[in-house]
Order: C-alpha cells, then structure tokens, then sequence
C-alpha cells in the first residue's frame, strides 16, 4: 500500500514531508483517506451458489480470515453490501436473481467472479442450462480461475480489489470519466428473462459483447 | 409511599382465539443466508405456522447427466466430484462402483482399504460441518461453525496430499484409486483420526446439552417411521427415525464386513435426533478408521487393465452409503464408449421429499432448522 494516490500529482516537498512523518504526522489526501476506509471494510454480500461458496466460507473462517482484510462481515442483505461474490455455476434460472441482487446493491459496488463456472461456464459450459459467464450481464472486477479456487485465491483476489478501490478517484472531475460509481448514470443492469428458446436479453451490451470474428477477405 | 399504588395491577391477557389473520405466502430463497445454497421455499403462514410448504428447486441444475451421457466413463469422474461438493470421494466411490459392477472389474484389497479411508475421513468432515451450519441456523452465528472448519481444514490437508485437491478430489477410478497414497500420509492421517476425539468431545461438551439446542430441536420436524420408509428417506434422517438400515452393513460393499462398527438410531425422529446421529456416527467412523489404518496391507491400488475399456451392453446401479444417505449411479451401456444412460440417486434430493411433512404445524424459524437437519446440498439436488 502506497501512503500517496499514484494517480494524483501531490504537491508536497519530500523533506518536510519526511520530518513530519518522524513526529507522527502524515500528509496525505482526503481521497485517500476515503479510500482506505472504503478498501478497509469491504462487506461481502453472503451469497454462496455452488461449490465454490464452500470454499469462500472456508476463506472466512479461523484458518484463512477473511478478516485480516477487513472483509468478513457477510451481509444476508444486498442493501447492506459493498461486493458480491458470484460463487458457483449461475444457471439461467439463477441469472435472473444474481442481477436482480446486483442491481439492489448500493453504490459504489464491486464484483468479484469466483471460480471457472462464473467466469465463462466452466466444466458446464455445455450444459444447456448453464450461462456462460456472469460477466455477460454485470460488469466483474476481478475474475479468479480455478475449480473451485483455493481461499488464497480469493484473498489474492480481494487485494486486488482492494488495490483497484485504492487507485479509484472520488473527488474532481476526474472521478466522473474513471469512477463509473459517480457517473451518475443509470447503471441498473437489465434482468433477463426466458424467452422462446434463450434468455432475453442473451446479454447487457454495456458490459460485454460477442467477440467478432474477422476474417481476411 | 401510599401502598396501594405499588401493588400488582390486573392485567388482561388476550387469547387471540377470536383473531382471524390471513394466511401469508412467504418466498424463502435463492437467496436467504439458511437454505444452504440455491433452494427456495414457498411458505404458506398462519400467523407463524407453516401451513403449506412447496421446495422450489432447480436453480442450481447444470445438467449433470446429460453432460454424462456425452462423455467417456472416465470422463465423468471429475463432474461426480461437483455433485455433493462436501463429499467428492464418496461421490466417486459410487461412480466407480456402478462402472464397476457394469464391467465386472476388481479392485486391489489395498486400493478398497485406502476407499474405506477415504469415505469415513469424508463422513467425519461432512457430519462436522453440517452440525456447524445447522447450529449455525440455530442462532449461534458461525461459532461452532468455526471449530467444524478448523478441524474440517486437517481433513482437506489429507485428502490434498493424496489427490491433489482439496474439494474436488477425483481420486478414485474404475478398478481401485488413481495413486497410491503419499509416503507418510498414513502417519499424518493417523495423527489426524486420533485427535478428532477430542474435537468431538470439546463439540459435545459445548452442543449436546445445550438449553437453546435441546428446547429447539426437541420434538421438533418429527418424521415418523412409516413415513420415513415409505418416503425412501435413506442415511442419517432415516436412522434418527429407529430404521436399522445402513448399506454398509446390508451390502456389505467394499471390505466394509471386515469392521468391527455400530450403526447409531435414534427414537423419537426429530431435529435433536438427527443431530445426534451425525455425532454419534463420527464416533463410529472413527472406529472404521482406526481399524482401517492398522490393517491397510500393501500392494498395487489400481487394476491396469480397467483404462479405456468399452463396456458390453448392459446395466448396472450402483450405491453406497454416502455421509448423506442412499447415494446411487444407474447405467445403461449400449457398448459405445459412452454410456446410454447415466441416473444419480442423490440421498438429499429423495430426502427433501418430506420436508413439507415435518414442517407442517411448526413455526417458520423451525422450518429453516428442519430444512438444516436434513442435510441437503444443492449441487446434489439439482445436479
């Protein structure tokens, strides 16, 4: 953890800087300040799906302590949560309600997508019932691959989390262009339902796209 | 001070006979913090009383066994694994012998102990874990939780060793298991099994006895007997009803007739006993496990001729008793590489039948303990 934003140009003699850190005083930026407490407390919504929720319960008991990261408070309730952990295989039948929790989640709101299945599919890509990654609908910070992850997988994956919260700007104008939590827009996710043959809509077009194929004439 | 304003007052207490209240339809889940994973209830409540229940399933289906009808046998191996994903090797036991009674394989004497091991480690870290999550239904908010994973962690340390995962073993194949165990394992795994009485004295001093345990889960979500029979309710629920019926004793599978082992049964079939019976058979499967690591002989832990066999057509069920009940394959071969037909017989899908019985005429707080002492995984029920 770096005392300073990276990303700001903080105007401050180096000198000085250091002497006050001797007598106990540190100058840093409100923003930072802001954001150590935001990336310090990280309130997991408790929201296990599949194999994969075992392993996260794992992560946040005594051997591997969730808490040494200031993470381990679950919240039953998505009002009350910062991050949401997709934890296992969301079926079709299951998308509806993932998005339906996102979207009642409070900003500023991050996602983490644990494991093979939420990422793309996993071993049960093929499965009919199966969506091929929970990032087609909501937009995932942070991906962990692994079948199921190992809890230091997870932990790695929160501090990654943890570093991309630190470098986040909330103040100026800059926060609006990086910071999608103070753009102000609409960010409501479109929940799917069946349709004919597929969920419709098959994905949310802000968050992902189908690769086209170029092909050389 | 005048006496006579400090004197007990008469107060009217009201009966409520006479109250007429809607009756409330309640949807618990997928997401609730005590449905152990994606389950949905529709509760119908009178006041507080659950008068209809209706389990809503299905959110968790990844197609399980029309991916397994797609594969190789073998192929499916790794997927048995996400079925129950407390209990992999148990899932593969009876995997591998289905495929095994289908194509008439033998497994070495040494690769059936080291199956023995696996299954009872299996049982002891589920039993302690699910007494963990149904406390923790009770109110007592993850801390004997806490000690069921602490000791649950030496259990996966083992089962990482040996097969290289800690979850999701796939360490069992058709004609024995795929290595032989590490050198040391059974030392460690000893250590293990000889200090997991303690935990389970420490769980029994702090949980049996409990005041908020025992005027809980006494009497309540009862399940008869008949019912439990006529319901195919199988493992641990049908034990805490008084049936003597465990596979390992009545098939005899594996080299389960060589173990000197009680089977625990309760009497009354309700929460309490069900809860007992997952303590008491700990202590049973630590007895297996004792005699298991004393006789293990030596010798090959694989049959080298079962790799990439095509079975001739026919068809063959296959069960075991999982730490969760009856937990059956059924095969149909049409001699292809494939098979034609591949059905689980999940025990906690069969035993959820009856939920809506033992909840009937309870309070709704009982019905999440109802619902945690049956023991239900949902990668299991859906498939």
């Amino acid at each position: 953890m770096t005392l300073l934003p990276t990303n700001t140009s903080f105007a401050a003699d180096e000198g000085l800087r250091s002497e006050l850190q001797k007598a106990g005083v540190f100058v840093v930026s409100l923003e930072w300040v802001y954001n150590w407490g935001r990336k310090s407390s990280i309130w997991p919504l408790g929201f296990g799906i599949a194999c994969c929720a075992i392993e996260m319960i794992c992560t946040a008991a005594s051997r591997f302590d969730l808490s040494r990261f200031g993470a381990e408070v679950f919240r039953p309730s998505p009002r009350q949560a910062d991050l949401m952990i997709v934890a296992g295989t969301v079926t079709k039948k299951m998308a509806p309600q993932v998005i339906r929790l996102y979207n009642q989640m409070p900003e500023p709101k991050y996602v983490i997508a644990m494991g093979a299945c939420a990422i793309s599919g996993g071993p049960f890509k093929q499965g009919y019932n199966v969506l091929k990654g929970v990032d087609r609908f909501i937009p995932v910070d942070v991906h962990i691959p692994g079948c199921p992850p190992r809890p230091e997988a997870l932990l790695h994956a929160l501090m990654t989390l943890q570093r991309k919260i630190e470098n986040q700007r909330t103040l100026g104008s800059d926060a609006r262009r990086t910071n999608p939590a103070y753009r102000g827009e609409n960010r409501e996710c479109p929940i799917p339902e069946f349709g004919e043959h597929d969920l419709v809509p098959p994905y949310n077009p802000e968050v992902w796209k189908p690769h086209t194929i170029v092909r050389e004439a | 001070m005048n006496t006579e304003t400090i004197a007990p007052r008469e107060y009217q207490i009201y009966s409520g006979d006479d109250l007429r209240t809607n009756v409330l339809e309640i949807s618990m889940g997928p997401q609730h913090p005590s449905t152990h994973g994606v389950f949905r209830m529709d509760v119908s409540l009178d006041g507080e009383t659950v008068v209809k229940l209706k389990p809503v399933f299905g959110y968790l289906h990844r197609n399980h066994e029309k991916i397994a009808e797609t594969t190789s046998y073998l192929g499916s191996m790794p997927y048995t694994d996400r079925l129950d994903y407390f209990c992999s090797m148990t899932n593969n036991w009876a995997y591998a012998l289905a495929v095994e009674k289908m194509a008439g394989l033998a497994v070495p004497e040494r690769a059936e102990y080291i199956r023995v091991i696996m299954a009872e480690l299996t049982r002891l870290q589920n039993h302690a874990s699910l007494v963990g999550f149904l406390t923790n239904d009770l109110g007592a908010s993850g801390t004997p939780l806490l000690y069921a994973i602490r000791e649950r962690e030496h259990i996966l340390d083992l089962f990482e060793w040996a097969s290289g995962a800690r979850m999701m073993c796939n360490y069992m194949r058709f004609g024995g298991v795929r290595n032989d165990l590490p050198s040391g394992w059974l030392a460690q795994c000893k250590k293990v099994v000889d200090d997991f009485p303690a935990f389970m004295d420490e769980f029994e001093t702090l949980l049996t006895g409990n005041e908020i345990i025992l005027s809980r889960c006494q009497n309540v979500g009862v399940l008869p007997r008949d019912l439990a029979i006529n319901a195919s309710i199988t493992g641990p629920c049908l034990r805490a009803s008084g049936v003597d019926y465990d596979i390992r004793k009545v098939d005899k599978y594996g080299v389960y007739d060589r173990f000197d082992f009680k089977v625990p049964l309760g009497s009354v079939g309700d929460c309490y006993d069900r809860f007992m019976i997952r303590l008491l058979e700990m202590r049973e499967s630590v007895k297996i496990l004792k005699q298991a690591l004393a006789t293990i002989p030596e010798g090959p832990v694989n049959d080298s001729k079962a790799r990439n066999f095509r079975p001739k057509p026919a068809e063959a069920y296959g069960r075991i008793e999982g730490p969760k009940g009856e937990l059956g394959f059924y095969l149909v071969s049409d001699g292809t590489p494939k098979p034609h037909r591949y059905h689980v017989r999940p025990p906690s899908f069969i035993n959820l039948t009856v939920l809506e019985d033992m909840c009937l005429g309870q309070k709704i707080a009982d019905a999440v303990i109802i619902l945690g002492s049956i023991d239900i995984v949902l990668g299991e029920v859906d498939r």
